[in-house]
């Protein structure tokens, strides 16, 4: 009876999905709702009921942290999300528990990251590793570059073998990390030697068809934001419908290039189709750095918390060099900063106006997320309500 | 140098390893913190003479800090490097151990300058510290001024606490070549009148190439006290990034719905920041008041600069 409803339901949104863009398995929120951790329990219960349900998924697309101990997640993830100086991880101590930090209050980018403790026992019963890696987006293997690195390798091996038998759609990420230290072309070697031996091991364990990307990372500079950056915007569906909008964008208001950034975290979610110059990227981090540090100090009113980026934030930085960084707010998480030519900069009015266009066009994208997110969550609330066992009392949800 | 320009000497003194070299690097080189890594041990003294507002030349007395060095300061080349000096600064590793021998120098260096130039203004900066956690940072700083200001009786010396990772370096620095403008009241009695003209909350001076706040006006009680010296870091920071890319700041606008500021390239020595906190009042008109004002900065500039020469030639 219930499973009878259940493709019933299933059809319904099937209807309300050819109206907006393709969903998929992950479903990240926008920024004009916040799901609770009740929804963590269907995803569970789904399981149990043994079928997988892509749409009944409401779980944040987690984003999962692992490494060996000392390699430098719990740093990774204070610089990354909240503002960190690296100078200032010397004195982070070691992480004895499984800390789970929800970035969604302050970013667009709505993940839990799971911060592990060096040493995970996957043979542990008390430790649920099944549950978590059923929601997980990406999972994140850290590897201290400056360290013997073969314990990692094996580790690292265990823990995506694991990971991939319960959800094969998870991104697995490897970060090189804490390469600061290393020359350019001691940084490719070991890349190359980190990247064939854990390619070597799946191909040893049958297990080719895994796909591992590397990253060289450090926390000294912008590679660890640039490497999120890319793991993040493999988590978005919408990605292709923004950088549309962007290439649209930039092509009528004769701008060079522009990013979509988060600005809590510094992370893009979007960039225009041209290709992507490391040093224009740490530019345009550096000027959300001076916009956000500044606005601090004066743009504050009250006894506010949180930073003071507002609908009406916005910034111009002329460069010698005849280019110009414009910086301007698209919602409540996220900045549009591009970089143009100063005559083309001399038609103000035209980019503020398509701009204008542009930043309705991406509300209606969220938008029409939270309206398919909603619909599923309402089938979702229906269909537990219709469980009912045989005798017709209503089951309650475990 | 030429006649018109005021040369005023400033002796940068401390023990080997304490972080001088690294600090004029960084305030007057645009090397970033972690750059000075690269920074060797200094070979007996080091002379530079750095140019600062035009007509104000800074001539740094680096002197190495290692033991040969320190001694031979005190005797043959006594009345040489303790001579006409301006301004003194010591600088005191935080963590360092022999705190002891440390004072002694200290001291030795006060009886030179209290005999040579009893003039001189006597800075005692407390490096490194970052090193030092972060709730013991107050409680260590109050103990080592106390320990100075006793010591250096019957000299004053103000005392700060600097890192090269923050902008309490900015401050301290800030602070001290304040002392060696010479016409720094005019300065502000003017950058005032400009402020209530324009009706600004708060305008700030900084010297062009160091970016360090000579002067400034408020109208109003600010929120954060060490606005000034962070001003000086993230715009200091933002200029070498932007070096990087081969790419030099001119200059920025940045505004949110409370208020707007702008930060411009004022006369050929200054820069200028100014905050409104009416964010109606639009960009073009503050933008057009700042230049009208260059013309009247400039002139100031000038006039002071054959004043001093005269003033030179007759002592």
């Amino acid at each position: 009876m219930s499973q009878g409803n259940k493709k019933c339901g299933e059809e319904e949104v099937e209807e309300d999905e050819t109206l907006a863009m393709t969903g998929d398995d992950d479903d990240d929120d926008d920024d004009l709702d916040t799901f609770t951790d009740g929804d963590l329990d269907s995803g569970c219960e789904d399981g149990v009921l043994g079928c997988r349900d892509p749409f009944s998924s409401e779980v944040k697309p987690r984003i999962l942290l692992m490494g060996l101990r000392r390699s430098g997640k719990s740093s990774i993830q204070k610089v990354v999300f909240h503002k960190m100086s690296p100078n200032e991880t010397l004195f982070l101590e070691s992480t004895n528990k499984i800390c789970r930090e929800d970035v969604s209050n302050s970013s667009f980018v709505h993940f839990q990251i799971w911060d592990f403790p060096g040493q995970i026992d996957f043979f542990d019963p008390t430790f649920d590793y099944e549950m978590i890696f059923r929601g997980t987006g990406a999972l994140i293997f850290v590897i201290d570059s400056q360290d013997d690195y073969v314990e990692a390798l094996s580790r690292l091996h265990l823990t995506v073998t694991r990971a991939y038998k319960v959800n094969p759609d998870i991104n697995f990420e490897v970060f090189i990390h804490k390469v600061d230290g290393l020359s350019d072309d001691h940084k490719i070697e070991k890349q190359r030697d980190i990247q064939k031996r854990a390619n070597d091991d799946l191909v040893d364990a049958a297990l080719e068809r895994i796909h591992l990307s590397f990253y060289l990372t450090s926390i000294y500079d912008h590679s660890i934001f640039e490497a999120f950056s890319k793991v993040v915007q493999k988590l978005i569906p919408e990605l292709p419908t923004l950088e549309n909008l962007l290439n649209i964008f930039i092509t009528n208001s004769a701008i060079e290039k522009a990013f979509l950034f988060d600005v809590v975290s510094k992370i893009y979610i979007a960039t225009d189709s041209s290709p992507v110059d490391m040093q224009t990227y740490e530019l345009c981090c550096d000027m959300i750095d001076v916009v956000i540090d500044i606005s601090c100090i004066y743009g504050v009113m009250g006894n506010e918390g949180g930073i003071p980026y507002d609908k009406e934030s916005m910034a111009i930085i002329r460069l010698n060099s005849t280019s110009v960084m414009y910086l301007k707010e698209v919602t409540k998480f996220l900045a549009l900063v591009c970089f143009l030519r100063e005559e083309s900069f001399e038609r103000k009015g035209l980019i503020d106006y398509n701009f204008h266009c542009f930043r309705k066009a991406i509300q209606e994208v969220f938008e029409v997320r939270l309206k398919v997110l909603r619909s599923r969550k309402l089938l979702s609330h229906r269909r537990r309500s219709r469980q009912a066992t045989p005798n017709g009392t209503p089951r309650v949800p475990s | 140098m030429t006649s018109t320009a005021m040369k005023k000497k400033v002796l940068l003194m401390g023990k080997s390893g304490s972080g001088k070299t690294s600090m004029r690097s960084i305030i007057f080189a645009n090397y970033i913190a972690r750059d000075t890594r690269r920074l060797g041990a200094t070979i007996d003294v080091e002379h530079s003479h750095v140019r600062f507002l035009g007509n104000l030349v800074l001539n740094l007395w680096d002197c190495g800090g290692q033991d040969t060095f320190m001694e031979n300061y005190f005797t043959s080349q006594r009345d040489n490097i303790f001579r006409n000096v301006e301004v003194l600064i010591y600088v005191f590793d935080v963590e360092s151990r022999e705190l002891e021998k440390d004072m002694h120098y200290y001291q030795s260096c006060l009886e030179a300058i209290l005999q040579n130039s009893p003039d001189a203004k006597v800075f005692c900066l407390v490096h490194k510290m970052d090193l030092v956690q972060e709730d013991q940072r107050d409680l260590i700083f109050k103990e080592r001024e106390d320990d100075l200001k006793r010591l250096s009786r019957p000299l004053e010396c103000t005392c700060f606490r600097t890192s090269i990772w923050d902008e309490t370096l900015y401050k301290a620095w800030s602070s001290i070549v304040y002392q060696l403008i010479p016409n720094v009241q005019q300065l502000e009695t003017n950058l005032r009148n400009f402020a209530q003209i324009i009706e600004a909350d708060e305008v700030l001076l900084f010297e062009r190439a160091t970016f360090l706040v000579i002067s400034h006006y408020q109208c109003k009680e600010q929120r954060d006290a060490h606005r000034f010296e962070k001003i000086s870091n993230i715009i200091k920071q933002f200029k070498l990034s932007c070096s990087k890319l081969a790419a030099s700041f001119q200059s920025m606008e940045v505004r949110n719905s409370n208020f707007a500021a702008f930060i411009d390239v004022f006369t050929s020595n200054t820069y200028v920041m100014v905050i409104m906190s009416d964010p109606s009042i639009p960009s073009a008109a503050t933008l057009i008041n700042i230049r009208n004002a260059r013309k009247h900065f400039e002139k100031l500039e000038r006039v002071d600069g054959p004043k001093h020469s005269l003033h030179m030639r007759m002592r």
